[in-house]
């Protein structure tokens, strides 16, 4: 802003930027040498900072645990579940609040911001019971359950103000050309909204994907993938660990590459 | 425009019932498996929680952790989102590679963390190459239990701050920059302008972060685990040894009252100490 | 038969009263511009017959059919929005089809409609660009263009012409008028424009606060306004008003006197357009009139002054002929055009007898 900073000013704040990269990016990459470094760099001392030798053979041990491909599978469906439940609930509900106004609708908005003062995940103890009453305890679906109430709120704040950015007119001009409320929905509110709507179902996904309290306490046998590896952290050997970290962390690099540019938007009025 | 009375009713009552059944309703069963034992009120559970050898450093440990690392997160957070606002080319990619670790559970970071903090890792390696140690040292076992608290708080800012930024970030580029420019001409200096005019104006995002951030802090436990085992025993770990290892539905539900509390307690102080008067809102 | 009745329709949005009470009917084939200040409620009308808003009481009736509790998309109309409301995520092409293809029309018919109003509105070569790539004058053609290509027995337009240059809006409003006529579409058409209006409309309703103040033909409304308001709002400039005493059923203009119809009380208000002055001859009964500034506006003289006891007054008059001297604070001697002179009671509303 000022008109002319001092060489030393931008090169403090260039170095400033670049230690805080440096900061996120070198412990991923230091996981990603534990996971792919190849067998030897388990006992290696002191560990090599440069990849010297990439092998896929730790990561391949890993995935030829038993068990593993089942868990990531569990995870990606129960993931997959979650996703669609909050935007089948949260899409109409957001719809809702942006478009009427209806007696009860704070109500409403109270209990869905309710959900982000409580630790959601431990609602997952008193459910065991009735899980395994209804059949859904371990099962990708039961843990989806648990995540869609930490999901369906967000989307449902995501989807409303996405609503509201788009002008009503749009809509009163498909009714008055034809459109039922239902057609003008599909046909003109949904295509104009739909970028935010799948940044807000990948972050639903992702959300699931990386949830480890609940998926642990409700599941058994059908573990999700962060479930699996809380429960065989203490006697699988550390390549094993770092491999499985890995595995957890790349598909959330993806997603969030692919919903970069939404992320304010949506974390700006998913929290509100 | 007549079918609207039912319309919206009919739009939320899919997740009005959801969350009814699936939050609301094990809110309820929570706090009831919470007060009673073998079919009578009372605080038994509680009782038997707060006699356990590990609820005292349960305790301690988890507000050691939320008390150093959410006013760290918030000052790092703060400080990259005004640097970015001084940037103008690469910004994209400075907010992609500083949000990733929002993708990261704990329990991965905890892993990331593992492997750079474990005896033979890559800190103790740099540590090595520069001459400073001779053989591998050990940080996170119980005889070093502020090592282990420090690699939990710096894990735990590594991976969580990016949501505070996020927040701020969001917050901030709603903000005119004419108030600060205003702030400018009439002679504020660039801290002064952040301190008096910044800082005021992104008090409902700071609020909405510390929220988040706090509630998130509280349930935080594969991270502990995977770094110091039975170690660090923090509040939710050790609902969850009360719900696994012993069976003890009851314990481990005064326990999850016993974090909704602390949760909520943390929104109030959050949502008082920071609220912004009407009368000032924009 | 597709007419439209509006009956006793009014409209609050809660304690802001938009529609007081509004009676309306625009026959078959019509076209009747709705004209009225910013805010008067136009918008409002347009879209309780267009059944966007609910009315808070009475109905609206489209040919023989009560329509109040149908949706729009049943009413059988198509809409002009004043912001347009063009699709973005649709090209030029698909936002004018959109009624057709809503309509299930075929192919042959989309392409045909498409073309036809695309070329009357000239935008045949936007066809394939998106909104964001267009004007603003733009993409109002392609609101209008969507309207006219489902060739609608009801068409409202909210507008339509506002954001075209002079030129091009002057040639679309004679496109307009032709195709409309042509088709016979009952049109009810929103503006702010007067010129508009009294070009393009068989009758023109005059709205103010929530109420129809008149409805008449261009010259109706001109000639003989019903309230001080349609007087005043109507025509440029707008009609001097003066107050008058009244003596024995006659009002006293600086020594001129002229008969008043009945009903008006000891003061009237004559309402008197400033072409309907001219200089007054010498020996002829006159009024004075105190010139303050004289503007030349191409073919005529906008003198602005005071009359009758320093009333605000402006009179044109024709640049050619014989004109007295136009200097600042001189005295004119001018006399109405008797046969030309509007009567309005204390309530603001015409006397029943115009002279
Ligand atoms: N949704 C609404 N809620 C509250 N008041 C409204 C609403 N819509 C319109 N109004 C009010 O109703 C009155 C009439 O509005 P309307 O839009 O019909 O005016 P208009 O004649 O179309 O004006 P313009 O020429 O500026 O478009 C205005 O006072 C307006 O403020
Ligand atoms: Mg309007």
């Amino acid at each position: 802003m000022n008109p002319r900073p001092s060489r030393f000013d931008r090169a403090l704040f260039f170095t400033g930027l670049a230690v805080l990269c440096v900061w996120t990016l070198l412990p991923i990459y230091l996981l990603a040498l534990g996971a792919l470094g190849g067998r030897d760099i388990v006992s290696q001392w002191p560990k090599p900072f440069a990849p010297f030798s990439v092998a896929l053979d730790t990561l391949r041990t890993f995935l030829a645990i038993d068990g593993v491909w089942r868990a990531t599978w569990v995870s990606v469906k129960a993931a997959a579940m979650t996703m669609v439940m909050a935007l089948a609930m949260g899409v109409p509900a957001g719809y809702a609040l942006a478009r009427f106004r209806f007696r009860g609708s704070g109500a409403y908005r109270i209990l869905i911001l309710m959900t982000r003062a409580f630790p959601v995940a431990i609602l997952a103890l008193p459910l065991t019971v009735s899980f395994i009453r209804l059949g859904v305890y371990d099962t990708p679906f039961g843990v989806a359950l648990v995540h869609a109430v930490l999901a369906t709120p967000f989307a449902t704040l995501v989807c409303a103000s996405l609503f509201m950015g788009i002008p009503r007119e749009f809509e009163e001009a498909a009714w008055v050309f034809g459109c039922s409320r239902f057609t003008g929905f599909i046909k003109v509110v949904l295509p104009l909204a739909l970028p935010g709507i799948a940044a807000a179902s990948i972050f639903a996904f992702v959300l699931s994907w990386n949830e480890v309290f609940a998926a642990s306490v409700l599941t058994v046998r059908q573990r999700p993938l962060t479930a699996f590896l809380l429960s065989v952290l203490s006697e699988s050997p550390l390549h094993l660990q770092f491999a499985g970290g890995l595995i957890l962390i790349v598909p959330s690099v993806l997603f969030i590459f692919l919903v970069r540019r939404r992320l304010f938007a949506m974390w700006g009025i998913g929290n509100r | 425009m007549r079918e609207g009375r039912l319309l919206p009713y009919l739009l939320i009552a899919p997740s009005v019932l959801f969350l009814t059944g699936l939050f609301l309703f094990p809110l309820g069963q929570t706090a009831l498996l919470a007060f009673q034992q073998g079919g009578s009120w009372g605080l038994g559970n509680f009782h038997r929680m707060a006699d356990d050898l590990n609820f005292g450093d349960a305790m301690a440990n988890t507000f050691k952790v939320v008390l150093l690392a959410v006013p760290l997160q918030l000052a790092l957070a703060l400080a990259m989102t005004m640097m970015l606002r001084q940037v103008r080319r690469g910004r994209d990619i400075l907010v992609w590679i500083w949000s990733i670790p929002l993708g990261i559970s704990d329990l991965a970071a905890g892993l990331v963390w593992l492997a750079i903090l474990t005896d033979q890792g890559w800190f103790n390696s740099a540590l090595f190459q520069l001459g400073l140690i001779s053989s591998p040292q050990a940080w996170l076992t119980y005889e070093t239990p502020l090592a282990l608290l420090a690699a939990i708080v710096i894990a735990e800012i590594w991976r969580a701050t990016a949501i505070v930024f996020v927040i701020l970030l969001a917050g901030v580029q709603l903000l005119p920059k004419e108030y600060e420019e205003a702030a400018e001409v009439f002679g504020a200096t660039a801290w002064q302008r952040f301190m008096r005019i910044t800082l005021p104006l992104l008090k409902p995002s700071i609020q909405t972060a510390l929220i988040l951030r706090t509630v998130l802090a509280f349930e935080m436990f594969a991270m502990a685990l995977a770094l110091g085992g039975r170690n660090f025993p923090v509040l939710v770990s050790e609902a969850f040894n009360w719900q696994y290892q012993s069976q003890d539905y009851g314990v481990a539900a005064a326990y999850a009252v016993l974090v909704m509390a602390i949760s909520i307690a943390a929104t109030l102080v959050y949502l008082v100490a920071l609220r912004v008067p009407a009368e000032q809102r924009a | 038969m597709a007419s439209i009745t509006i009956e006793r329709v009014a409209k609050s949005f809660g304690e802001v009263q938009a529609l007081a009470e509004v009676n309306l009917t625009v026959a078959d084939g019509e076209f009747v511009a709705l004209l009225g200040p910013s805010g008067c409620g136009k918008t409002t009308l347009l879209r309780i017959i267009a059944g966007l808003e609910a009315q808070s009481r009475g109905r609206v009736l489209i040919g023989e059919r009560d329509v109040s509790d149908l949706p729009p998309r049943k009413r059988g109309l198509a809409m002009v929005f004043q912001n347009y409301a063009v699709f973005p995520h649709l090209t030029v092409f698909e936002n004018v089809a959109f009624g057709l293809r809503m309509a299930k029309a075929d192919k042959a018919r989309v392409l045909a409609q498409v073309e036809k109003a695309a070329s009357l509105l000239h935008i045949e070569g936007l066809l394939k660009r998106y909104p964001a790539q267009l004007s603003g004058g733009q993409r109002q053609r392609v609101a209008v263009a969507r309207a006219l290509a489902v060739e609608p027995a009801v068409l409202l337009m909210d507008e339509p012409l506002s954001n075209l240059d002079a030129l091009l809006r002057l040639e679309m409003r004679a496109e307009l008028k032709g195709v409309l006529a042509q088709a016979g579409t009952t049109t009810l058409y929103v503006t702010h424009d007067q010129t508009e209006a009294m070009g393009l409309a068989d009758r023109i309703a005059v709205m103010h606060g929530g109420r129809i103040e008149q409805v008449g033909t261009p010259s109706d409304i001109y000639d003989r306004p019903r309230t001080r308001f349609v007087g005043g709002f109507v025509g440029n400039p707008p009609m001097n008003f003066l107050d008058l005493p009244v003596r024995d059923g006659k009002a006293d203009l600086g020594g001129m006197t002229f008969p008043v119809p009945a009903g008006s009380g000891s003061q009237v208000l004559l309402g008197l357009r400033g072409e309907d002055i001219v200089p007054a001859s010498e020996g002829e009964p006159g009024f004075v009139f105190t010139l303050r500034v004289a503007e030349l506006l191409g073919p005529q003289f906008l003198l602005t002054g005071s009359a009758a006891g320093g009333q605000p007054m402006r009179v044109v008059l024709p640049a050619g002929g014989t004109l007295p001297p136009l200097t600042p604070g001189t005295d004119l001697r001018l006399k109405p055009d008797v046969a030309r002179l509007s009567w309005i009671g204390g309530d603001g509303i015409a006397l029943e007898q115009r002279s």
